[in-house]
């Protein structure tokens, strides 16, 4: 469409200008952001709240106070992350510069989600600002009152040329898909990843992926099942189950299932008793899940769960939006074929941590792991022989706010990864630079037509970094000390001739005094 | 090829032993769990990222250098902890035979195994899913490649080419230049992706510059470089056909004679090149050098911002703010200012290429990067469960008072995150 084609070229455009470039206009922009996200707040919170029916503190813990947090790390760190590095050289270019130099990528796509509609398009904006591109966004239009809103306020406080917003639905998407972008960065399901990648591929576009899976989560039998319970239940129920990095399912011992479900059951009412918004789900999650929960209730198929609680909604339509346990889940049932991303907490049971190690192995690698232990060794061999995105361990959800951890999938769960300086690297193109000197041409003849064996033989030395570094360091720093203590030495010499002269009289007479007395 | 011992040496041996020293001697500091700062919630905590390797890795490698393009990348992949599906160039026959005959003698031939492909076979070995792909080749096929790694959700990273500009300023050695560049450009007979592809200067420098490449020429490989045991050969005859069909391209300054039963093209310069000629259409990858002759600097950097990005950008003058210009007003892999090639000699610096030439990178601890996932891992304490209360709802204003003043992001000196 030709909508898509004038935005981005548009954007295109300004990124050539090179106004982008410059440390002081990205901190122009990121500043503006931020006044942004504190002054229009309420709004921001009611867009959610109409979206998702979240609570105003709620939306913003999950949307508002990390966002602020990575404005602040952006501002506070950009001239460090923008500087050249200078990197270590070798013998042949230790007269050169050498270094890496961060380099915006150019124009760039951010692609949001629905289920925290505006942190996950504005935490990558950061970075994308950050590293100095410009950037198109693309917000959800599953979420459409804070598309609408991120629509109307980003050009208020943000270049309108450099920053636009798009929104629309799946065709405008595949229209936007078909520009030239120079990163593309999507949040969402692997379906869509696949077709946002396949996409970038005609254009030879890098991507980051942050798609989903279905996040394990192990409970040992040796782990304080309160605390345990009552973390994962937390992390599973917030924002209604909709949470890429949710525990989607527990695995533990048979022995320990029951108290497990008590110990939910008795958090899920004291976070929320009777309180639980019904909070609206995606039109296609409904669907799935009230799919579900109909082969569950009449026992179709080969699935064998049990429904445990759904509060006091016994009604189909409702259920699939309450808080629900299942027990005794078989790993054929339907409820383990896809990621759940909602209010549903199957458990199966597993006799050890090997069959646990086994189970998540055997599926697709998951966004996170979790995995509950007071045995700090068993929490290392689950981390070392399984794979996902990330891990936290005796809790859940918590790897996401530390922004000096990458957040990222692997596998089937994403590619790439973001949050703090990952951000700003993800975005950057990390250009490798020499400057040598015009002069010094005897060193190059070593590398010039016509070759020779001594050629050969110098190339190997001054390439080879062959030698033992600690040794080679023992043996200059040995070599310095004893320069510098000869220097001291001579120069306390010059000064004190006369002292030393006396000194050293005294010191022969006293040796042969010694000499003559042993030799009496 | 045809490939000259100390070319082949250089490249294909002592750089891959540089690679392989660089790793062995840092391993075991390069796979440790990298300890990350904390924020105030997570001071009790142990975080740090863990390296995973990946999985398989496949690992495409093309004909110029068909020892190095594979096993550079086969060092990282294996100090990751990769298990590795090796596909050589099915061009370089001999090479091919060679790395698939004697790899698994040297390596556990469970993890690690060699594919011999053609086109139809590689399109069937890409339809698997792998865990990471590495491609070197072109931009063409580069799509391909990430096109069947898409279905997979596979990352990849491909290193790709380009036409590499070299600009040369009036205020510089001349001798000097031209020695430097013809070495870049005639390096295994032009087939280098780094190679400097075409020369942008002025008219006055085009002049200066075409003795002191004919000198360079001789020098390096004597008044008849067709006998010179220095100089290279094309890999094939559609590759040789195609690189004498850009000898249509401005007038032959230098050179220009081939053979094509030997597949034979002499070192060439080309003069008074224009924009539309065939030799600016597409890389030459080749032994010759076209120069467009620009008016000064400025628009040297408008010509190549006007094209795709390249893998290297290459820029000579004796006065380093020419030199810094050209860097800061252009986009490419890598940059080399005042000579051609070195900057891939040095593994701490990545490799690779931006746009039509490529993404990702490697070379030293890149490589080994490239191999790996960086998992964000989060240790906790299962005590201290009354500091998580905060977080959990019912939300009072007592407890959002709390969270927002504990957690009041400060811009200078600590940033306090959930």
């Amino acid at each position: 469409m030709e909508r898509m084609q004038r935005v981005v070229g548009q954007a295109r455009a300004a990124f050539r200008s090179g106004r982008c470039r410059s440390l002081e206009f990205r901190l122009q922009q990121l500043k503006g952001l931020e006044r942004m996200v504190r002054e229009r707040e309420q709004e921001i919170l009611a867009a959610i709240h109409a979206d998702l029916h979240k609570s105003g503190p709620n939306a913003f813990n999950h949307e508002i106070l990390g966002l602020l947090g990575e404005l602040a790390l952006a501002m506070d760190k950009l001239k460090s992350w923008a500087a050249p590095q200078p990197v270590k050289k070798n013998l042949l270019t230790l007269r050169d510069e050498a270094y890496i130099c961060p380099e915006p990528l150019g124009v760039v796509l951010i692609i949001g989600a629905w289920n925290y509609p505006f942190v996950l398009v504005m935490q990558p904006l950061v970075g994308a600002i950050a590293a100095g591109n410009a950037v198109v966004v693309k917000p959800s239009e599953i979420s459409e009152n804070t598309a609408r809103l991120v629509a109307d306020l980003l050009p208020q406080y943000l270049d309108p040329e450099l920053y636009p917003v798009v929104t629309g639905g799946v065709p405008e998407t595949t229209e936007l898909l078909k520009e030239r972008f120079d990163h593309i960065l999507y949040t969402g399901n692997s379906t869509v990843g696949k077709i946002v990648m396949a996409a970038a591929a005609k254009h030879l576009t890098p991507v980051t992926l942050e798609l989903g899976g279905k996040s394990p989560c192990y409970i040992d039998k040796d782990c304080d099942l309160t605390v345990a319970c009552r973390r994962i239940t937390w992390g599973k129920y917030m924002n209604c189950g909709q949470t890429c990095i949710a525990p989607d399912y527990i695995l533990c011992d048979p022995s320990i299932q029951s108290k497990v479900v008590e110990n939910i059951k008795a958090t899920l009412r004291q976070l929320w008793g009777g309180r639980w918004q019904r909070v609206p789900l995606g039109a296609a999650c409904v669907c799935d899940l009230v799919g579900v929960a109909c082969m569950w209730l009449k026992g179709r198929g080969s699935v064998m769960g049990h429904v445990l609680l759904s509060c006091s909604h016994h009604l189909l339509p409702l259920f699939a939006s309450a808080p629900t346990i299942l027990t005794d889940v078989s790993p054929e049932s339907k409820v383990m074929e896809e990621e759940i991303f909602g209010p549903v907490l199957p458990i199966l049971t597993v006799k050890s941590v090997d069959e646990a190690i086994e189970f998540i192995n055997c599926r697709e690698k998951p966004l996170a792991l979790y995995v509950f232990s007071n045995n700090k060794k068993l929490i290392r061999r689950v981390i070392s022989e399984t794979s996902s995105g990330g891990v936290t361990g005796n809790d859940v959800i918590m790897h996401f706010f530390l922004s000096t951890l990458p957040f990222g999938g692997v596998g089937n769960s994403g590619m790439g990864a973001y949050h703090g300086k990952h951000s700003f690297d993800t975005f950057s193109h990390r250009r490798a630079c020499l400057i040598k000197d015009l002069k010094m041409e005897s060193t190059n003849k070593l590398r010039y037509p016509p070759g020779s064996q001594k050629k050969v033989d110098l190339a190997k030395f001054f390439l080879l970094k062959r030698f033992n570094k600690s040794r080679a360091g023992v043996v200059i720093f040995a070599v310095l000390i004893s320069v510098l203590l000869g220097i001291a030495t001579a120069v306390v010499a010059k000064n004190h001739q006369a002292v030393l002269k006396s000194k050293a009289l005294l010191l022969v007479l006293a040796v042969q005094s010694l000499g003559g007395r042993r030799l009496w | 090829m045809g490939k000259p011992s100390t070319e082949a040496y250089f490249t294909e041996i002592l750089l891959c032993k540089n690679e392989l020293n660089d790793t062995l001697n840092n391993l075991c500091r390069w796979m440790k769990d990298e300890h990350v700062d904390k924020n105030l919630v997570t001071q009790l905590d142990s975080a740090f990222i863990r390296k995973d390797p990946y999985g398989v890795v496949l690992i495409i490698a093309p004909w110029n250098y068909p020892i190095h393009l594979f096993l550079v990348p086969l060092i990282g992949a294996i100090a990751a902890g990769n298990c590795v599906i090796i596909k050589p160039s099915e061009i370089t026959k001999n090479t091919e035979k060679l790395v698939a005959e004697t790899l698994t003698c040297y390596l556990d031939s469970d993890c690690f195994a060699v594919v011999t492909a053609g086109v139809e076979e590689t399109t069937k070995l890409l339809e698997n899913k792998f865990d990471y792909i590495f491609f070197t080749g072109s931009p063409t096929v580069g799509r391909i490649i990430m096109e069947a790694a898409a279905k997979h959700l596979t990352p990849v990273t491909l290193e790709l080419g380009g036409k590499n500009p070299c600009y040369v300023s009036d205020t510089c050695d001349v001798q000097n230049v031209a020695r430097r560049v013809a070495w870049g450009r005639f390096f295994n007979a032009g087939q280098t992706c780094l190679a400097p592809d075409y020369l942008l200067c002025s008219l006055e420098m085009q002049e200066k510059l075409m003795p002191a490449l004919r000198a360079a020429i001789v020098e390096f490989f004597g008044s008849n470089p067709k006998e010179s045991p220095d100089f290279g050969r094309i890999v094939g005859d559609k590759q040789f056909r195609r690189i004498q069909a850009l000898l249509r391209s401005g007038r032959v300054a230098i050179g220009g004679q081939t053979d094509e039963k030997e597949r034979y093209i002499a070192p060439t310069v080309l003069a008074d090149v224009l924009p539309s000629d065939p030799a600016m259409q597409e890389e030459v990858f080749g032994p010759i050098l076209p120069i467009v002759v620009v008016a000064n600097m400025d628009e040297a950097i408008d010509f190549i911002n006007a094209r795709p990005r390249p893998l290297a950008i290459y820029a000579f003058s004796c006065d380093c703010k020419v030199v810094n210009q050209v860097l800061e007003r252009t986009s490419s892999g890598g940059f080399c200012g005042n000579d051609t090639l070195m900057h891939v000699t040095l593994s701490s610096l990545p490799f690779g290429g931006i746009g039509n030439s490529g993404l990702g990178k490697y070379h030293g601890k890149f490589t080994f990067d490239t191999f790996t996932h960086q998992r964000g891992c989060l240790h906790r304490n299962m005590g201290l469960e009354t500091l998580n209360s905060v977080r959990y709802p019912p939300y009072t204003p007592q407890k959002q008072g709390l969270m927002t003043a504990t957690l009041e992001i400060k811009r200078k000196g600590m940033c306090t995150l959930l």
